[in-house]
C-alpha cells in the first residue's frame, strides 16, 4: 500500500494577494495511471500544478510526497531533476531556435567534456526521441516555421524526453487535431504501460473519459473528490465540477428564421481559401465547423476586412457592399469577436469600462471630449445587462476570469448594434458555467433577429448551437447540413475532406 | 511527369536556398556592395592603410558592441556603455599612471571597474525588476559622475610607453587595437554560439517563461550577460585612455548609442532572441566604412549625421521585411 502513491500532496494551500486560490486541497496520484485533474477555469488546477513544477510556492503547512519520501520542491530543475515534467498550457517554444535547441534546452549535450555545445549530437538524440514517438518532423527547423499543432507535439516530445515518472499534461490537445489526439493517446497510453503516471487536465469532456484512470474534482479552490473514471459520467462530472446539475448543456431556443441578412458570393483569398459562398437570415446561428487550419478565421477576417480578398461579393440586405477595413465592416453593421481573447480582444492593461466602450467611442462624445457620465452609465449598462461578474467598471480586464472576459467583448460589440456577429471559437477556454451563459447570449441575440456566424472547433457546440453547419476542408466548403441532419459523424466526414 | 516535379522541386530548393542566403548574408553584401562603390569612386579608399584605419576607428565601437548584443538578445538594453569607459578609462588610468604599477594591472583593474558597473545594473534589473532602460539610464548617469568625481574634472595623465602601446602600438605592421577586437569576436562569438550560456541568452530573449520552465535560471544569466558587456566595455575604457594618452572622464559621450546602432544594422532584434556576433560586426564596419568614405567623398559632417541615421532605420525596414 505504502508504493501505491507516486504522489501525494496534502495540505496545499496557496494564497495570493486578496484571493485564496487554494484551500487545503489534496491530489493523490496512484503509479502507473492517468490521473485527470478537473474543475471550472479557476478552480485551482493549474495554480496546484505551478506549485508542484516549481514555479510557484504553496503557502506553508502543506505536505508534498514524492515515491513514499517527503519532498521539498522550489525550481523546476528540482522538479525536473526528481522526474516530474510539464506539458505546459500556453504553449512556450522559442521561436528563433530549433526544435532540437528547445526540445533539450537546460540539457544541452556537450562534446566530452568541454563547454562547445554539440548540435549534431542534439539534433540525432531528436531523431531518435522523435523515432521512438513516431512523430515527422526535421529537428533542425526552427520553432517559428511550425504548425501551432506541430509546435504541441513537440512540447508533448519534449515532456516526455525528460524520462519523467510524472508527467504533468495541462491542456495537451487545445491545438492539435483529433487525429494529432488519437496519437497522442497512443503515446499516453505506452507511457502508462511502462509505469509511468499522468497527471491530465484538460477541458474536453470525451477526451477524460477515453484516456483517465481515476479522475480528481476541484471547484474554487477547495478539493471535492476522486474517483474511478468509471463510477462517473459526463453529467456527474459536471455537476461536481460546477456543483450543481446543468440541466441545458445547450439552451438553443427555437427561433423563427427571418429574410436573408448576408450574402457572401466566390469569397477567395489565395493561399487562405477559395470560393467560399454562404447565406445567412435573421435570426439564425449558423455554423462554421472545421479541422483546424481549414481557412474559417480566415473567411472571417477577410470578411471584416481585417485582411484583404482577393475576389468575391458581399451583399447585405440584397445590397452590394465594399469592405476594405474594420471600420467598413463596423459601418455595415457586422461585428467579428476574434478567436484569441488575449491576443486580439482584450487590452490587457485598460479597464473594463475601456474596454467596452473602444469600438463605439463616439457614442459617448460631448463636442471633442469623452462625457464621463455617459461612458460610464453606458458601459455599465451593457456590463450589467451581460452579467459581468465584477465589483466596479474600473476593473482592469486583465484580472476577470476568461469567460468574464468573453462578455465584456461581447458587450464592446453589442456597443456597435450589429446585426450579424461573427463569433470565432465563443467558449474555448472558458469554464461550464460561463460557457452556458454565453450560448444563452447568442441565443438570445438570434431571437432579436440577429444573425449570428459562429466559428468552433468544438463539435458539440456546433452540433447544439447551429440552427445550420457549413462544414469547411482545407479553405473549401465541404458541406452544408440542416440542424436535423447534422451529427458528429457527418461533420467529421466533411471536415476531414 | 516524375521528372518534372523533381526539376520543380529542384528549383523550388534553389529558391529557398537562395532566400535563406539572402537572409543570412543581405547585411553583408550591402558590406561588400559599399566597399565596391567606394573602392570606385575614391582611389585612395582600397589602400590598405585607409583599410586599417577604417578598422582600428571602429575597433572600440565594435568590441562594446559585441557586449551590447548578448544584452539586446536577452530583450535588455544598455545605454551606460559611454559613460563606464569614461569610469574605467580613469580608474585604470589613475592605477597606471607614471608607472605606478604594471601595465597589466592597469588592464585588469579597468575591466573589473565595467564589469562592477555591469554588475550593479544587471543586479537592479534582474533582482528589483526593474527595466533595462531605467536600470542602465541610471548608471550612465552616475558613472558619469563617478568618473569626474574621481578625477576632480581633470584628466589623468603620464603614463609610460607601455600603456600607450595598447592603442598606439603596431604589430607586424597591424595596429594593435584590430588584434584585441579580433580576439573579442573569436571568444564572444563561441560563447553565444557554442556554449550552453549562449544558447539561454537566446533563450531567454527568445520566450522568457519557456527558458524558465525548462530550468534555466534566468536571472543569472542575465546577470552575467551585464557583466561580460560591462568586462568589455572597461577594455575599451583602457584602449581608448591609452589611445587619448590620458584618462578623460569626459570622454566616450554617445558611445553607447553607436554600439547599440553597430548592433542594430547587424541584425540584432530588439524583441530578443535574434542576433550574431559577426552580424554586429558587420554592422560596425558598415558605420566605419560609411564615415570613411564620407570624409574621403568631403561630405560634412552635418550631412554624415543624417545619412547614419537613415541607414539605422533602413537596416532595421529590411530587416522585418526579410522576416515576414
Amino acid at each position: 500500500m505504502n508504493n501505491e502513491f507516486i504522489l501525494e500532496m496534502n495540505h496545499i494551500s496557496k494564497t495570493f494577494p486578496g484571493v485564496k486560490a487554494l484551500e487545503d486541497v489534496q491530489l493523490k496520484v496512484r503509479k502507473g495511471t492517468v490521473h485527470a485533474l478537473m474543475g471550472e477555469n479557476g478552480a485551482g488546477k493549474s495554480t496546484l500544478m505551478k506549485i508542484l513544477i516549481g514555479i510557484q510556492p504553496a503557502d506553508a503547512g502543506g505536505e508534498l510526497i514524492y515515491k513514499g519520501k517527503p519532498v521539498t520542491i522550489q525550481s523546476t530543475n528540482d522538479a525536473l531533476g526528481m522526474g516530474i515534467s510539464m506539458i505546459h498550457q500556453e504553449l512556450s517554444p522559442i521561436p528563433h531556435m530549433t526544435i532540437a535547441e528547445n526540445i533539450f534546452l537546460g540539457r544541452e549535450s556537450t562534446k566530452g567534456k568541454t563547454f562547445w555545445v554539440d548540435d549534431e549530437e542534439m539534433n540525432r538524440k531528436a531523431v531518435e526521441l522523435f523515432k521512438q514517438l513516431d512523430i515527422e518532423l526535421d529537428p533542425r527547423k526552427k520553432m517559428k516555421e511550425l504548425s501551432i499543432a506541430n509546435t504541441q507535439m513537440v512540447e508533448i516530445a519534449k515532456a516526455i524526453s525528460y524520462n519523467s515518472e510524472l508527467i504533468i499534461m495541462d491542456e495537451p490537445t487545445s491545438a492539435i487535431t483529433e487525429k494529432e489526439v488519437n496519437h497522442l493517446f497512443t503515446i499516453i497510453r505506452g507511457l502508462r504501460e511502462k509505469g509511468v503516471s499522468i497527471i491530465y487536465i484538460s477541458h474536453k469532456m470525451d477526451e477524460i473519459f477515453r484516456i483517465s484512470d481515476d479522475i480528481t474534482v476541484f471547484r474554487d479552490g477547495q478539493y471535492v473528490t476522486t474517483k474511478r473514471a468509471d463510477e462517473l459520467d459526463n453529467n456527474k462530472l459536471i455537476s461536481l465540477m460546477v456543483g450543481r446539475e446543468l440541466k441545458a448543456m445547450f439552451p438553443k431556443e427555437e427561433v423563427p428564421i427571418g429574410e436573408v441578412l448576408m450574402e457572401v458570393k466566390n469569397f477567395t483569398r489565395k493561399g487562405y481559401f477559395e470560393d467560399v459562398s454562404f447565406q445567412v437570415r435573421r435570426g439564425e446561428i449558423l455554423g462554421f465547423a472545421g479541422l483546424m487550419g481549414a481557412g474559417r478565421t480566415e473567411v472571417m477576417e477577410a470578411l471584416f476586412g481585417v485582411t484583404q480578398k482577393d475576389a468575391g461579393e458581399v451583399y447585405v440586405e440584397g445590397k452590394k457592399i465594399e469592405i476594405k477595413t474594420p471600420k467598413d465592416a463596423i459601418a455595415n453593421k457586422l461585428a467579428l469577436l476574434t478567436e484569441d481573447r488575449k491576443l486580439t480582444g482584450c487590452f490587457l492593461p485598460l479597464s473594463i469600462r475601456d474596454n467596452i466602450a473602444v469600438a463605439s467611442i463616439d457614442k459617448y462624445r460631448s463636442g471633442l471630449l469623452i462625457n464621463p457620465k455617459k461612458i460610464n452609465d453606458e458601459c455599465g449598462a451593457a456590463s450589467k445587462k451581460l452579467n459581468v461578474k465584477t465589483p466596479s467598471l474600473d476593473q482592469l480586464i486583465k484580472n476577470l476570469s476568461g469567460g468574464n472576459q468573453q462578455k465584456v467583448l461581447i458587450a464592446r460589440w453589442l456597443q456597435t448594434d450589429p446585426d450579424i456577429l461573427i463569433i470565432d471559437e465563443p467558449t474555448r477556454g472558458i469554464d461550464v458555467g460561463a460557457k452556458s451563459e454565453i450560448h444563452k447570449l447568442m441565443s438570445a441575440l438570434a431571437k432579436q433577429g440577429k444573425a449570428v456566424i459562429m466559428v468552433s472547433s468544438e463539435l458539440p457546440e456546433i452540433l447544439g448551437m447551429s440552427d445550420r453547419v457549413i462544414v469547411m476542408h482545407n479553405g473549401k466548403i465541404k458541406g452544408e447540413l440542416d440542424r436535423s441532419e447534422a451529427t458528429q459523424e457527418r461533420v467529421m466526414e466533411y471536415a476531414i475532406g | 511527369m516524375k521528372a518534372d516535379n523533381v526539376a520543380q522541386k529542384n528549383s523550388r530548393d534553389f529558391k529557398e536556398i537562395l532566400g535563406q542566403f539572402m537572409n543570412k548574408y543581405a547585411i553583408f553584401l550591402v558590406l561588400v556592395l559599399m566597399v565596391i562603390i567606394l573602392s570606385i569612386i575614391s582611389p585612395t579608399f582600397l589602400r590598405s592603410r585607409n583599410l586599417l584605419n577604417v578598422v582600428r576607428q571602429i575597433s572600440m565601437i565594435a568590441i562594446i558592441a559585441m557586449g551590447v548584443t548578448f544584452i539586446i538578445i536577452t530583450g535588455g538594453i544598455d545605454l551606460s556603455s559611454g559613460s563606464v569607459v569614461a569610469l574605467s578609462g580613469v580608474v585604470a588610468a589613475s592605477v597606471v599612471t607614471g608607472g605606478k604599477y604594471p601595465v597589466i594591472v592597469g588592464i585588469l583593474v579597468g575591466m573589473a571597474v565595467g564589469s562592477l558597473a555591469g554588475g550593479i545594473a544587471g543586479w537592479i534589473i534582474t533582482r528589483q525588476n526593474i527595466p533595462a532602460f531605467i536600470s542602465t539610464l541610471g548608471m550612465m548617469i552616475s558613472a558619469r559622475g563617478a568618473a569626474l568625481l574621481y578625477t576632480d574634472g581633470k584628466p589623468v595623465t603620464g603614463f609610460t610607453p607601455g600603456f600607450e602601446y595598447i592603442a598606439g602600438g603596431y604589430i607586424l605592421g597591424v595596429p594593435t587595437p584590430i588584434y584585441i577586437l579580433a580576439i573579442v569576436t573569436v571568444v564572444s562569438h563561441i560563447l553565444l554560439k557554442h556554449t550552453k550560456f549562449g544558447k539561454y541568452v537566446y533563450a531567454i530573449g527568445g520566450n522568457y517563461n519557456a527558458a524558465i520552465v525548462s530550468g534555466i535560471n534566468a536571472k543569472n544569466i542575465v546577470l552575467k550577460v551585464y557583466m561580460f558587456a560591462g568586462l568589455l566595455t572597461g577594455l575599451t575604457g583602457v584602449i581608448l585612455a591609452s589611445r587619448l594618452s590620458a584618462g578623460q572622464p569626459t570622454a566616450a559621450v554617445g558611445y553607447e548609442l553607436d554600439a547599440i546602432a553597430a548592433a542594430t544594422i547587424g541584425g540584432v532584434s530588439h524583441s530578443g532572441g535574434i542576433g550574431t556576433i559577426p552580424g554586429t560586426i558587420v554592422g560596425a564596419l558598415i558605420m566605419g566604412v560609411l564615415n570613411n568614405g564620407l570624409d574621403l567623398m568631403n561630405v560634412s559632417a552635418y550631412w554624415q549625421q543624417i545619412i547614419k541615421g537613415i541607414i539605422i532605420v533602413s537596416a532595421v525596414v529590411m530587416d522585418k521585411k526579410r522576416n515576414r
